[in-house]
């Protein structure tokens, strides 16, 4: 059975705070090594140490951003959302973002359909996570590998 | 001002799936932005989207400064019976918002 | 831009932009001034009365004797008409009409007619968008006129057709006017940017919107 270590891009189980630094389009390494730490943690505070298997899960990004500030992220659960078998959570990560949660949503079967659109911040090129948790206590999982690009000439605080 | 933009339909069918689509105003201030002298900007976000129906929870959504500003969330639910849908976002600094759609199930 | 971009774009339940345009809805239906009267009190429903405004925007304002733009149109109906103070260039406030005015020439197509009168300002204008200026010294021209398709720091160069303006865009998390927009291009040729309703930027979007004849208004657009 697939653990969820073994599907993460970081093996250590490092716990660490997530270190409150500025985003950037090139986040140093030591950032990125802290960051990725926190996400780990983040899904050890809602999964706690069950496995996660790859599947039933679609998580759908535009594979090349135009801008990292409202980026259009759907996931959708595969799930009869019946009272004996749906889906009982969605949870999204990312590994550079400052911080690694995204967004938690709980849902039930009045639900109709395990299916969340939301519009996130991407801090930059990075992979995003998405977790279902199912009634049965298994968690499934997607992920998205994503290009952000920055738009040419930015404003600099002046309006 | 508009506080926020709910797109529901008006009826449906009993057993119905419909989509919901919500647009709140709001900064979703990350509280990782600094101004032009470098202060920090504090943070300011929604923190909780619920939805009711006819005062049963039928979607609630945690949010975290990864979410866009003006928040988008769409969600489906089934049109289980007429009544009204409630839509209640909370945040920082008593940021506080309701509104609610009214629809008929035949 | 994207498809994402112009999905969010197409569809009123998704597009930010939709909530200046009800504020801009709820501010047409207040009175407001000494004279104690409401947009609406003179031009009644705006789906009607402001069909094609922005279209034909900026237009030669007879007293000012030369073209206003949009937003000085409204403030102009402001202080004349309402007897009030005019709102302040990007103020929440004054986006939100422009945006509720302009979203009412949504699909109409740019119709900017030129005469004797405001011929002498779009060849200003025109000066301007084809004039080097700036640290980097380049021309407006040189980019969206003799470059575009190309790409520029992974964005592709647009041709520079203000359809959609006052638009939501990703970069700001918020609506702005044409001239944020122009200014942040200034400031990115690292050039001298002009002030908010100055003559030489009001020529300038004569230029751009004359230049932009026949396409259809889209505002509030979503852009990145």
């Amino acid at each position: 059975m697939t653990t969820r270590r073994e599907f993460l891009l970081l093996g250590c189980g490092a716990a660490s705070i997530a270190a409150a630094g500025k985003a950037g389009a090139q986040i140093d390494p030591n950032q990125q090594a802290l960051r990725k730490a926190a996400m780990q943690e983040a899904l050890r505070r809602v999964i706690g140490d069950a496995p996660v298997r790859r599947g039933r899960v679609k998580l759908e990004l535009p594979p090349l951003i135009d801008n990292g500030n409202s980026v259009p992220l759907s996931v959708a659960v595969e799930s009869p959302m019946t009272p004996s078998d749906h889906v009982k959570a969605i949870h999204v990560f990312t590994e550079k973002n400052p911080l690694p949660d995204v967004v938690s949503a709980h849902l039930g079967p009045r639900a109709g359909r395990a299916r969340l659109s939301i519009r996130v911040r991407l801090a930059d090129t990075q992979t995003v996570l998405a977790i279902a948790q199912l009634s049965d206590g298994s968690f499934w999982s997607d992920s998205a590998e994503v290009v952000v690009t920055l738009s040419a000439c930015l404003e600099e605080g002046l309006i | 001002m508009a506080r926020a933009i709910i797109n529901v339909p008006a009826q449906a069918k009993r057993g119905e799936i419909i989509e919901i689509k919500t647009l709140a105003a709001h900064p979703m201030e990350t509280g990782f932005r600094r101004t032009q002298l470098g202060e920090l900007i504090p943070r300011d976000i929604i923190r909780r989207f619920v939805c009711t129906y006819n005062g049963a929870e039928v979607f609630r959504v945690d949010l975290h400064p990864a979410m866009a500003a003006n928040p988008l969330i769409a969600f489906t639910t089934v049109a289980t019976e007429s009544g009204t849908i409630a839509f209640q976002w909370a945040g920082d600094n008593g940021y506080a918002v309701t509104e609610t759609a009214s629809i008929r199930v035949e | 831009m994207g498809r994402e971009t112009r999905s969010m774009q197409d569809d009123d339940a998704t597009n930010p932009g939709m909530l200046w345009v009800l504020d801009g809805e709820a501010l047409w239906n207040r009175k407001a001034g000494a004279a104690d009267r409401a947009c609406a009190a003179c031009h009644g429903d705006a789906r009607t009365s402001m069909k094609g405004v922005a279209a034909r925007h900026p237009a030669f304002d007879a007293a000012a004797r030369r073209p206003v733009n949009l937003e000085q149109r409204i403030n102009l109906c402001r202080s004349e008409r309402q007897k009030a103070p005019p709102l302040a260039f990007e103020s929440r406030e004054l986006l939100a009409l422009t945006a509720y005015v302009a979203r009412q020439s949504r699909g109409l197509p740019i119709n900017i007619a030129i005469d004797a009168r405001s011929k002498p300002f779009l060849d200003a204008g025109s000066e301007a968008f084809h004039r080097r200026q700036g640290q980097l010294n380049l021309a407006c021209s040189q980019c969206h006129d003799d470059n575009w398709g190309k790409r520029l720091a992974g964005s592709v160069i647009p041709q520079a057709h203000p359809t959609g303006y006052p638009l939501y865009r990703l970069e700001w998390q918020g609506l702005g006017s044409l001239e944020r927009r122009l200014r942040n291009c200034l400031i990115g040729i690292r050039a001298e940017p002009y002030e908010f309703g100055t003559p030489e930027f009001v020529n300038l979007e004569l230029y751009l919107m004359w230049r932009a004849n026949g396409m259809k208004i889209e505002a509030p657009a979503v852009r990145p």
